[in-house]
């Protein structure tokens, strides 16, 4: 269940969680975890007659039956049947001629009454199923959100930092790669917004004077964007800030953390 | 407040101190005489309620007249019993005849004299003296200062003044300041009294530009843009004060009125950083560090940023001019020229530049000593990149005469006083930074902040 359907995990957690609670409270009880048994098809299986059966031996359809009765549109259900003594075996709705024993997924749109026709010794035998279909109109979807919002989210999520060498601003190989992804992913947002601008931030470690360090990250930020301008983003779309080391993403004194705070980042223009 | 943490910056400045790169007579180079005058402080006493605000009033003007540097105080174990607390109060001895005939004349004492002082064990060049009374509800101080060396009473007299204060704490404060800034310009000493230190702290939630009077108190926020302002810089009338402030997603100059408040008008040109603004001693110009063409590089302007000129015109970082108060001609300035940033000095057109420091380590903070020829700084020399530590260089020979600090926290920003032998700095201990004062010889440390950190100190003049 859980792997079928991403939405309802809050709700199963819920269950689970008030199930949880039910079985402390219910004190003295076995601990026995509850097993979500599926329900075995159902079959409508026909009184089987005690008398014996005259001869020529008739058409009898054995079952036939839709399993789930109830659908919303768009899913299927799957329609069983088992017929004796004809071989001329149909259904309607154009899923026309079968087998004796079988099954047949089907996709209903709307509530429908599948009737299967058995003949055979100029005698015939019917037996209709229906699936109801949910005519509920499903909610709407979530709003679409701004395509301006969307490029930040993407730049957020897959826009990557660009990392420098102490007291250099030169972009390594390690960032010309970061540099040329991060070049496709910003084409990609500002062709889907022609109004969107994108900020580069240059980042320093703690280490250096608060003075020079400004002017450092100044000097990598201009380092990024003109990385990217080579590879075809437009200039004018890009700006630049120094936060020197006024934004640290890290606070330890150590070189992983100074290495994490040597950057350059890239987030949407206010 | 961390008593550990004060006490370790404590012991940390006085073994800085001592260590001094083998320059001789650090004190003499740095303020100029050799030997300082000694001076003895009796304790005041108060005439009525007056007594009650004597202890406030003792503490302080020994600690003016001792935190100045200029005077070797005479400790108070070595006074004589019997003190003077006004002029009249002093007898001279006088020599009478030998009890039996032949005997020598001998001197008699007839009460307190100069000779009590000047003589060992107190061996003291100078005497203050005085008492307190209330008079009209007021607190009044009658103070006198006299060179005990002189022969006689009429000749020793420098200062015999009145100073009146309210009657409580703050006035027993007040008047002991005032006396001791009278005191001390008997010896050149420019009083620092009426100065004040402007900061950057962040103990509203955002850097401000904040100011307080130079021994902490008083302090005052003087900014509320509730972004990101530093780098403060008052002009040498003391009425305007520059900061950098990051305004609408870039950096810029701004000018304030220390007096209102209010922003005066300053034009930045386009740029996506100008920072570190400094006035020339004239107060005519601005100098600032500024990215114009992909590099940011030292330009000036006039006073509010028209007319704007690139000094310097390289492609590496230039940070932090600093003009000679003296001279008002030649500049000090941080420079990446040479690979990493070092202390490099030109001529304000711009001409001249030459590397100060020599290659070692990370430099930053330059600042003038008020005679134009004393420089400080902080460096890395000798340890990590980030551990600076304060050193004093005499620029014409480039001698360092002393390293202020020397422990492997943080020790930056320092910025001399307006007396040219005080300094105040930032200390980083732990996570903390905070502003200390300290006398440039490394004695007398004082702490002067303790909410939020507080950075980037500079001590301005009063306002005239």
């Amino acid at each position: 269940m859980r792997n079928l359907s991403r939405t309802p995990v809050l709700a199963q957690f819920g269950a689970a969680v008030f199930a949880a609670v039910l079985m402390v409270s219910a004190a003295g009880c076995k601990k026995k975890i509850p097993v979500p048994t599926t329900p075995a098809p159902t079959t409508e299986r026909a009184p089987t007659p005690e008398t014996p059966a005259p001869t020529p031996l008739a058409v009898r359809i054995n079952n036939f039956t839709g399993e789930p009765r109830s659908i919303e549109r768009g899913q299927s259900a799957t329609l069983r049947w088992s017929v004796g003594n004809s071989t001329d075996i149909s259904i309607d709705h154009d899923l026309g001629a079968v087998a004796a024993n079988g099954t047949r997924q089907v996709f209903p749109s709307q509530t429908t009454t599948y009737t299967l026709t058995a003949k055979g010794n100029s005698a015939q035998d019917t037996r209709s199923v229906t699936i109801e279909v949910s005519s509920s109109v499903p909610p709407p979807p979530p709003p679409v959100v701004g395509t301006r919002v969307s490029g930040s989210e993407i730049l957020a999520r897959e826009g990557q930092d660009v990392y420098f060498d102490y007291d250099k601003n030169d972009i390594r190989a390690d960032g010309r790669d970061t540099l040329t992804k991060d070049a496709e992913i910003i084409k990609r947002i500002l062709s889907a917004d022609p109004t969107f601008t994108i900020v580069i931030e240059g980042h320093c470690d703690e280490r250096g004077s608060e003075e020079y360090n400004l002017a450092l990250g100044d000097r990598r930020a201009l380092a990024v964007k003109e990385f990217l301008t080579q590879l075809g983003v437009p200039e004018d779309r890009l700006k630049t800030i120094s936060f020197g080391k006024e934004r640290p993403v890290c606070t330890d004194e150590n070189e992983a953390c100074y290495q994490r705070n040597r950057r350059g980042h890239l987030a949407p223009a206010q | 407040m961390n008593i550990k943490l004060i006490l370790a910056s404590l012991a940390a400045l006085v073994t800085g101190a001592i260590f001094v790169n083998g320059q001789d007579q650090i004190v003499g180079r740095v303020e100029g005489k050799l030997q300082k005058p000694k001076m003895a402080v009796i304790d005041f006493r108060g005439v009525g309620d007056a007594q009650k605000f004597m202890v406030t009033f003792n503490t302080t003007l020994w600690g003016e007249l001792s935190n100045s540097g200029v005077l070797e105080m005479v400790g108070k174990t070595f006074y004589p019993l019997e003190v003077p607390q006004q002029p009249q109060d002093f007898k001279p001895p006088t020599t009478v005849a030998g009890s039996r005939r032949g005997d020598p004349p001998r001197i008699q004492k007839n009460g307190p004299w100069l000779t009590d002082w000047s003589s060992p064990p107190p061996n003291a060049d100078y005497l203050t003296f005085g008492y307190t009374a209330v008079q009209d509800g007021r607190l009044l101080l009658r103070g006198f200062l006299f060179n005990v060396r002189q022969p006689d009473v009429a000749s020793s007299g420098l200062i015999a003044k009145l100073y009146f204060g309210s009657l409580d704490d703050d006035g027993a404060k007040k008047v002991a300041r005032e006396f001791a800034a009278d005191i001390l310009q008997q010896f050149g000493q420019k009083s620092l009294s009426g100065t004040k230190i402007f900061f950057v702290s962040d103990r509203t939630g955002n850097k401000e530009i904040w100011s307080m009077d130079y021994d902490g108190s008083n302090q005052k926020q003087m900014t509320s843009y509730k972004t990101i302002s530093k780098e403060p810089v008052v002009s040498a009338d003391g009425r305007t004060f520059a900061f950098t402030s990051l305004i609408k997603g870039s950096w810029q100059i701004m000018t304030h009125s220390v007096e209102t408040g209010k922003k005066l008008p300053f034009y930045n040109p386009v740029s996506s950083t100008i920072e570190t603004p400094e006035f020339t001693p004239d107060g005519k110009h601005v100098l600032y560090a500024a990215s114009l063409n992909g590099w940011v590089n030292i330009c000036i302007a006039d006073a509010n940023g028209g007319n704007m000129n690139q000094l310097s015109h390289v492609r590496s970082s230039e940070v932090s001019p600093k003009v000679n108060p003296k001279t008002g001609r030649d500049v000090l300035f941080i420079s990446g020229r040479s690979g990493i940033e070092q202390l490099w000095h030109m001529s304000v057109d711009g001409g001249d530049a030459e590397m100060v420091t020599n290659g070692e380590g990370y430099v930053a903070n330059p600042s003038w000593n008020p005679n134009g020829q004393t420089i400080a700084f902080a460096w890395t020399r000798g340890f990590e990149p980030g551990a600076y530590n304060i050193f004093i260089m005499d620029l014409a020979s480039r001698k360092i005469l002393i390293q202020l600090t020397s422990n492997n926290g943080k020790n930056e920003n320092p910025w001399w006083a307006p007396d040219g032998v005080h300094l105040v700095y930032q200390s980083t201990h732990g996570r903390s930074t905070q502003i200390y004062s300290v006398l440039a010889d490394g004695t007398h440390p004082q702490q002067l902040t303790t909410q939020g950190n507080n950075t980037q100190p500079v001590w301005a003049n009063g306002i005239n």
